[in-house]
Parts: C-alpha cells; structure tokens; sequence
C-alpha cells in the first residue's frame, strides 16, 4: 500500500464482443477514503467494481486492490475486501444472528470474534432485541443496514457497496450514511457506486462515468467549482447528456 | 474446513426452516411407495429366451422352432443342464427359459400327454407374466395342431415357475424404480434449484467474492442433500422390506453402496443444471423434463426398454436411473453380486466424474 493507495486502476478495459464496457479507466483510492463512483444505468460502474472485486476479469490494462494484483492475487484480494451486492445480500430465512455466524465462518474468524462482534453490532444498531429474528421479518431499512455490517464483519481493509441505498427512504438512507463515516473513520476504504446525486456530495472523491470512460474525477465542491454547478446533481446532468449509450 | 462447516450448517437452516419442502422431500418417497400398486403392462416383443433340451426329437425341435419364429421370442441360447437355466437369468440375458424333459416326444406320443417347464425371471413381473401366457399359446397352438391331424387328443402340460418372484408382485418391480426416481428428485431438482435460488437473491456474489473457493460453495452445497439421499434410501428399505414385504436377497452394504453412487450422479446431475439455468423455475424445468421424464419412459421402470425402437434403447443408456434400476433389481431381488453388476456400476461411476468435472469447470468459468 505504498503511498496510501489502496486501488490502483490503469487503463483498465472490460469488451463483451464488440461492446466496450468499461473503457480504458484510470483512478487511484487512497485509504480511509470513501470513493463515489458515479454513472447513470449502464455506464459500466457496476462491470468495473465487479473487475475490481475478482467477479470478473478484466480485457486488458492494470489494477491492484489492497496492494494485489487482480489478475494473479485473487485470492489475496478475497480476504481484504467486503463486498454488499445490489441485490440483497442476507439469507432472509436465516436470523440475524445466523448470518454473522455464517458470514464469520466463511472468512475463517473464530467462534469468540463472531460472538464478540455479533453482540457489538447489534448494539451499535440498537437490534438486540431482534438478534434471533429471521431477517425476512425486519424491516428494509434495517436488514440494508445489517447487510452492510455483515459485509465489514471481517474488518477488511476495503469494502465494496454496489447501489447501496436503492429503495430506502431519505431517513434510512442519512442513518445508512453514518455508518459508511463510522466505518471509513476505523480506516476501512469505501468503494461506492451510487446514482443518487445527494449521496455523491458525502463522498470523499467522486468519479463520474459516462459511456464506460471516467469523465471527470475530483472532490464533490472541486467538481462544482470546474463545472460551475451549485449541485452535483447539476454537474452530473451535464457530463450525462453526453452519454451516447442508451441506459438499460 | 470451517467455510465449509458454516456452509452445511447454513443450508440445513434452509432445508430445515422450509418445512413444505422439507415435508415434500421426506414424505414423498413413503407416499410413492404407498401409492405406486401397480405398474403399466406393455407387449413384449422379441424377448431374449434359453431352451433346454433334455429331449431333442422332432417334436422339442419343431416347438423350439415355433417358439423362435414367433415375434415375441428370439432364442439366445440352448442349455445343456439345468444349473446353467439360473446362471443365465442371473447374467440378466434371458428373460425366459423353456424346458423340455427328456423323452417328450415318445410321452406325448406314447402316453398322449408330455410336460413342459416355462421358467420366467420375475422380478419384472408384468413381462413375466406375459412371456409365460405367450409360451403357453403358442405351445398350446401346437397341441392343437397335431391333436387334429392325428384325430388323438394329446395333452402338453406347462408348467411355470416365477424365479425371484413367485407371488409375481409389483412391488418387487417398482420399488426400484421409486428408488430411482426419489433419488433423482432429492437431489437433482433441489441441488439445482437452491443453487439458482443464491444466484437469484445475489447471496451467490458475496458467495463468490468470499475467500471460500468456488468448488467448496458447490461441494458443500451437495452435502446435505446426500445426507437426506441416505434417509430417503433408508426408509424406502425400511418399507418396502417390512411393509411391501419386498426381501433384500442381495448384500445391503452393496446395494447402499450402489444407491449413494447414483445419489452422486444425481447430485452431479443437479449442479451441472444449476450452472445452466438463469433462474428456479427454469432450474425445475430442466430438472423434470430433463431428468424426470426420460427416467420414467427410459429406465425400463415402467415401459420395457427391450421393446422400444433401436434410436431409444440407445438413448436409454445414458440415462443414469436405467443403470441404477438393473443394477437394484439385481441386488435387491435377484440377489446378484458385485461381479455382476460391475459394468453397471463403472458406468454410473464414469457418469459421476463426468458430470461433477463438467459442473465444477462452467462454475468456474461462471467466475471469470
């Protein structure tokens, strides 16, 4: 992790045939950081993180996570990254309790760090009382919020949120929020993608995809500034409308 | 070792909270056992049979030529004694075998009255039952014939016997069919099926994203569906032996040996459809008709194989449940080792690593 970077990308690429998913993108993520990746539907935000993620291999170009390579250290990156899928990632017939423990175990933490950091996470959520409730009984919000725990349960160095906050209420949402600062001021990296505008303005640095190419890449009030935008919202809309590619 | 143990415990949450289906899976093969009294006959056609001769006159020859000019009787072989009439039926070769005493001709013509023995193997006992009412038309055919042109009344009696099976039960043929399908059921749909289901609900990502390695996700999925294979074959034993009344001639320890075999297959089976399909119903869909249906026309369970045309006898033997069906019927009624059955069981072996190999690379290149 020299320097503090904790993901290099350099011109990385991902074809399928002759479509160009993710198009030549170069970024740097330092650590602690909480790094927005930014992209209407189907600008490739999601193909990249999965490049990133070991879920998908790249077409060409270079990029490491946590100091690995992703091409020849994948199984290095698996141990230092969380990862919250777009969909839900909780077993809804599994209670709360049931999924930390089968979380902890897949990445061989032992039976005294899941009881410890079971207790410590339901209390941090206020859900004590619910810790033997099936998950499919609690409410949206909660069982996101619980996602996101279980994806740091093993304390990785990175973690990975695919549109974390789809169809959660603003409140929800804000609360979702805190606990991505709590998680970054422990010095966990968080990779974001996200197309809700407000949520771009919490992030450390945000990068903007437009057609499978980084558009623009800087702070939320740098970007405003170089676009003259009073929003990010105004300064998506702008690079945005350029987009050629219909969105899925 | 301890991904993999947190694994299991996870998926026997699942079977176990999902009680419907947990009921389905355990209760399904009681309920078939139960209800499945009796299987379809069908006609017979070119049936594989032994003659021995003890007698070998013109009237043996002129029977054993009308039986071999019949369309439902082709003669494989002549015995010379009567120890070789079991060692044939247990090469599972022959489906009925004709015994002639000696001095037949010189009886019926002297005494105007001879026997004959139709011996049929039973343990599939609608074409028993059927090889012996033909034998017996035809041999009275003749009877008739020389009674009218010799204007005496001469008298064949035929006398049958039912090897394996003698009370000629239904049991005794579709409890190994059930076996089959119970097997082919619990583990090929439900394999397939919840492993599409962590694909559906991107519980499969964060799967994938995880230290664990691919092949232990598959692996591990297996696990617990064999171990509720072992139940099912235990209580389908249990019943069919205490309640059907249906005996175990064979070893237990190779016939339970044999049924896990074709769970594995089963279960290959089953993780090869899960890499195929996009989501459950498409997961049950392949399951049934893939699986489920070749299995019921083509095993040989319920419609003789020996009379389908040639394209389906081939297409038969890469259904995994025909193997497995001889191979219980072998064990569990006629009593027959692994010597035996060995072809059976190397192919069912050969099918397991094929399919697992399969399965594990497209889950692999799933990743990439």
């Amino acid at each position: 992790m020299s320097n503090g970077k904790v993901i290099t990308a350099e011109q990385l690429t991902k074809r399928f045939g002759d479509f160009v998913a993710v198009d030549h993108i170069s970024f740097d993520v330092m650590k602690g950081e909480i790094f927005g990746f930014l992209g209407a539907n189907g600008a490739g935000k999601t193909t990249a993180m999965r490049m990133l993620c070991g879920l998908s291999l790249p077409t060409s170009g270079k990029a490491t996570v946590a100091g690995f390579d992703v091409f020849k250290e994948n199984e290095k990156i698996k141990k230092s990254i969380g990862y919250m899928s777009q969909k839900f990632s909780l077993y809804e017939d599994l209670t709360v309790k049931e999924n930390m423990e089968f979380y902890g175990g897949i990445y061989h933490k032992s039976d005294k760090f899941i009881k410890e950091k079971t207790t410590f996470i339901l209390n941090e959520l206020h859900l004590t009382k619910e810790g033997n409730k099936l998950v499919k009984s609690l409410p949206l919000g909660w069982k996101q919020k619980l996602a996101f725990s279980v994806a740091i349960f093993h304390e990785p160095e990175i973690v990975f949120l695919d549109e974390p906050t789809g169809g959660v209420d603003p409140v929800t949402r804000r609360e979702f929020w805190n606990m991505i600062y709590q998680a970054a001021d422990r010095g966990i990296t968080v990779f974001v993608t996200t197309h809700y505008m407000d949520e771009a303005e919490y992030c450390s640095r945000v990068s903007i995809m437009v057609d499978g190419r980084i558009e623009a890449l800087d702070t939320p009030s740098q970007l405003k500034k170089t676009y003259e935008a009073a929003s990010m919202d105004e300064v998506f809309l702008r690079l945005a409308r350029k987009a050629v590619r219909a969105a899925d | 070792m301890r991904q993999f143990f947190s694994f299991i415990k996870k998926e026997f949450y699942h079977i176990w909270r999902d009680k419907r289906t947990m009921f389905i899976l355990l209760g399904m093969p009681v309920v078939q056992i139960v209800i499945f009294g009796f299987a379809l006959t069908n006609e017979v056609k070119n049936a594989k049979i032994a003659i021995l001769d003890n007698s070998k006159d013109a009237a043996t020859t002129s029977l054993s030529a009308q039986l071999n000019a019949s369309r439902y009787f082709d003669i494989e072989k002549n015995l010379v004694s009567y120890t070789q009439v079991e060692e044939e039926f247990k090469k599972g070769k022959i489906k009925l075998a004709v015994v002639f005493p000696q001095h037949f001709s010189e009886d019926l013509l002297h005494f105007n009255k001879a026997q004959v023995q139709l011996i049929a193997d039973a343990s599939d006992p609608n074409t028993a039952n059927q090889l012996t009412n033909y034998a017996t038309a035809i041999i009275m055919d003749y009877q008739n014939r020389i009674t009218n042109e010799r204007k005496l009344p001469y008298t064949i009696n035929t006398e049958m016997r039912m090897l394996y099976n003698p009370q000629l039960k239904g049991a005794f043929n579709f409890v190994p069919g059930v076996m089959a399908m119970v097997l082919l059921l619990v583990c090929t749909m439900m394999t397939a099926i919840t492993i599409v289901k962590e694909k559906e609900m991107g519980t499969m990502e964060v799967m994938l994203v995880s230290p664990m390695r691919p092949q232990m996700v598959v692996l591990a999925k297996a696990v617990p569906y064999l171990l509720l294979s072992t139940i099912n074959i235990a209580s389908i034993l249990l019943l069919s032996r205490y309640v059907l009344e249906v005996p175990i001639n064979g070893s237990l320890i190779l016939l339970v040996f044999e049924s896990i075999l074709f769970t594995l297959v089963s279960l290959s089976l089953g993780l090869l459809i899960s890499s195929m399909a996009g989501s459950q119903q498409a997961a049950m869909f392949i399951s049934l008709i893939g699986m489920f249906l070749p299995t019921i026309m083509l095993s040989g369970f319920m419609f003789p194989v020996e009379n389908m045309p040639l394209p389906l006898r081939i297409v038969s033997n890469i259904v995994p449940a025909k193997w497995y069906y001889n191979i219980v019927k072998s064990v569990m009624i006629k009593g027959v080792g692994l010597h035996v059955i060995w072809k059976e069981t190397l192919i069912l072996g050969g099918m397991m690593l094929f399919f697992l190999t399969l399965a594990i690379k497209r889950f692999k290149i799933r990743l990439a």
